[in-house]
């Protein structure tokens, strides 16, 4: 810190008392203008004049504000800056472009104060114009990056749903003679891929295959290995009659495959005979699908198995189960009875009790898929899936 | 849909007087009417809002689809006459709501007993013989104003400014900001406003009709407002002692003057 002795302050003092106010005003370092209400120039500074390159004669009594800006800053300042004057007084740091005497744009920051009389009528805007070019040109450059991030941002947005789209069959499923629904909705807003997947796919006359499945984790790797597993299983289901020895494909692929990930998966093989329907399924560390019968009774089908893609021996148990006229299975992801709403979670009992209500099959997917998100309260942490089948009544 | 939420709806005046619906225009929100609805709480029902976007409205209900025209911000106008039940209402709009409430009185003629529309331009760029005052270029300039006096807007500050539906005293802390909005819906707005051509729907409104003008109003020259007159069906247009675009501002009490006539010719007014 340096020492100014009193002396020197007070000769420092005493010149800057010599100052001529005119010329304190004109060389100020800034621009400066005054205009009336309308905007009218009755006043500038020699600094405003010099960065414009506008004369006295040519200015003052002459031109208004709006006169000196672009057609486009012209519209701001009507639209954002005139009313922010009159309605709070001043207006702080607005960025302008001046127009020049030579027909040049010359960036400016701008502020201005409106100064009413005691009747509070309008009498004199103040206002301090800044040379911002340097500013400006950084300004753009930040403008300019942040425009890219948000297009690479929308990009790599598109990417997931392309992917997701891959992963969900984009057209409602369809078995002849069955009344077949699937809803799905992933986690957030979307702009990631989950994990959650499902297939319904044919494999012979009269033969179908259900499947419905939760890979580990989320994102682009999570999608790679969802998407291995779906072709797997579609695979298999053709050379394997029985879904457990499908699911064994599967777990044989998920081994020697390079990834960490595993993954649940309910299976269901649909056999349509002219009088009866038979499932045949397997459940590898998924949730039970559940049957509802014609009479509105619901209870779990299959037995819990392994989880595929951890162990070598896997153990899976194929279920038969035979749906009459009304009755209809559902198979569904843990992002229905893990949605959670503070601590408290959707759970299998209210599941259970939806399962059981009045909707048809073909209305039950999206029923639950809705109700899961309003109890989550729109804000979803899981993507769910649910896929019914439903024989007619 | 809560209505009065989504468009922050305010109501004031004599709640059996002749409906006035206040439309704000591009830039700011309802507050640009407060020197002029004082002059009409007593006879008349008031009602201002914000259009979704903009002032303290619902942020998360703005659709970029819904109000990629002007259409979207009439439906707003419709939803809100009919969340209030708003019958024979005098809609005044200031500069772009002049068009939207055109486009309100063209779908729903019935619910309309005149409009007032102030610094109102049915095309703001020029085309062939019309003169809208304004090049497809200086469009883009404005944008780009847009952008560079958005820089100080944090996404951040949208809840503290958007969410308090009557905003106090405008203090120093939210200097600038009741004519922030998001940025990205104020681009939009501003494209859809500047973009927009609504000239051919002009006669097709016979609604008895306002057009007040400013002179030296750089965004809508009195020559645009003549074409408006000589366009619809029962117009009248009144010049005001005012400079600028915004008279409800710089001239409230002209403003009210004229439309306080107005409303007295056309027996507006509930004795």
């Amino acid at each position: 810190m340096s020492v100014v002795d009193d002396a020197a302050l007070q000769e420092f003092l005493d010149a800057l008392v010599e100052d001529d106010p005119q010329q304190l005003y004109d060389s100020a370092p800034c621009g400066y203008l005054s205009t009336d209400p309308s905007g009218l120039v009755l006043k500038a500074n020699q600094t405003f004049l010099t960065m414009t390159g506008y004369t006295h004669e040519q200015l003052v009594g002459r031109l208004a504000f709006v006169d000196l800006l672009t057609a486009g800053g012209r519209i701001y300042h009507e639209t954002h800056y005139a009313p922010l004057l009159h309605m709070q007084g001043s207006a702080r740091e607005i960025a302008l472009d001046l127009v020049t005497a030579d027909g040049g744009r010359l960036p400016v920051l701008v502020n201005s104060v409106l100064e009413r009389d005691t009747r509070g009528e309008a009498q004199v805007i103040r206002t301090a114009v800044f040379d911002a070019t340097q500013r400006r040109e950084y300004e753009r450059e930040l403008l300019l990056s942040k425009t890219r991030a948000e297009e690479s941002e929308a990009r790599a947005r598109a990417l997931a749903q392309t992917l997701q789209q891959t992963l969900i069959p984009p057209t409602p499923p369809n078995i002849p003679g069955l009344d077949v629904a699937a809803s799905y909705r992933p986690a957030g807003d979307g702009s990631e891929v989950g994990g959650d997947f499902y297939d319904v796919f044919q494999v012979g006359l009269d033969d179908w295959v259900v499947t419905v499945g939760d890979v580990a984790g989320k994102g682009v790797d999570a999608a790679v290995v969802t998407a291995l597993v779906r072709y797997t299983l579609r695979a298999a289901a053709v050379e394997n009659a029985d879904p457990s020895s499908a699911l064994r494909v599967l777990n044989t692929v998920l081994l020697r495959h390079d990834t960490e990930r595993f993954c649940t998966v309910a299976f269901v093989r649909i056999r349509l005979d002219a009088a009866v329907v038979t499932c045949t399924l397997a459940v590898a560390g998924h949730p039970l699908p559940l049957l509802r019968t014609a009479h509105g009774e619901v209870t779990e089908a299959g037995v819990p198995g392994s989880a595929v893609g951890v162990v070598d021996e896997l153990s899976l148990t194929d279920v038969e189960v035979r749906l009459s006229p009304g009755d209809c299975l559902v198979l569904f992801t843990d992002g229905v009875h893990e949605g959670r709403r503070g601590k408290e979670f959707f759970g299998l009992e209210r599941l259970a009790e939806l399962v059981a209500g009045p909707p048809a099959p073909a209305e039950l997917a999206t029923t639950v898929v809705r109700e899961v998100v309003a109890f989550q309260e729109g804000v979803t942490r899981d993507d769910i899936a649910v896929v019914v089948v439903g024989v007619p009544a | 849909m809560d209505v009065r939420a989504r468009n922050n709806v305010v109501e004031l005046g004599r709640p059996d007087g002749i409906p006035m619906l206040f439309a704000h225009g591009f830039g700011c929100d309802q507050h640009m009417w407060r020197h002029v609805t004082s002059r009409f709480v007593e006879d008349h029902r008031v009602v201002l809002f914000d259009y979704v976007g903009a002032g303290g409205s619902d942020l998360a209900a703005y659709d970029p689809v819904r109000y990629g025209s002007l259409d979207g911000y009439a439906s707003d106008v419709l939803d809100v006459c009919e969340a209030l039940n708003l019958e024979d209402v005098v809609f005044v709009g200031h500069s772009v709501s002049a068009m939207v409430g055109l486009l309100a009185a063209k779908r729903a003629p019935d619910r309309f007993a005149a409009l007032v529309m102030v610094g109102p331009s049915p095309r703001y760029t020029d085309d062939g013989d019309y003169t809208g005052g304004f090049s497809a270029a200086d469009i883009d300039e404005l944008l780009g104003s847009l952008e560079s006096n958005y820089l100080g807007w944090s996404s951040a500050m949208a809840p503290v400014i958007m969410g308090v539906p009557e905003r106090p005293e405008l203090g120093e802390e939210l200097t600038n900001t009741f004519c922030q909005a998001d940025p990205e819906i104020a681009g939009r707005f501003a494209r859809v406003t500047f973009l927009s051509d609504h000239r051919h729907e002009l006669p097709q409104v016979a609604t008895p009709t306002l057009v007040m003008q400013c002179r030296n109003d750089v965004i809508a020259p009195v020559a645009v407002g003549e074409y408006v007159r000589d366009q619809m069906p029962d117009a009248e247009l009144v010049l005001l002692d005012a400079t600028g675009h915004c008279p409800n501002l710089s001239a409230p009490a002209a403003t009210a003057d004229a439309i306080e006539a107005f409303l007295r010719t056309r027996q507006l007014v509930r004795s």
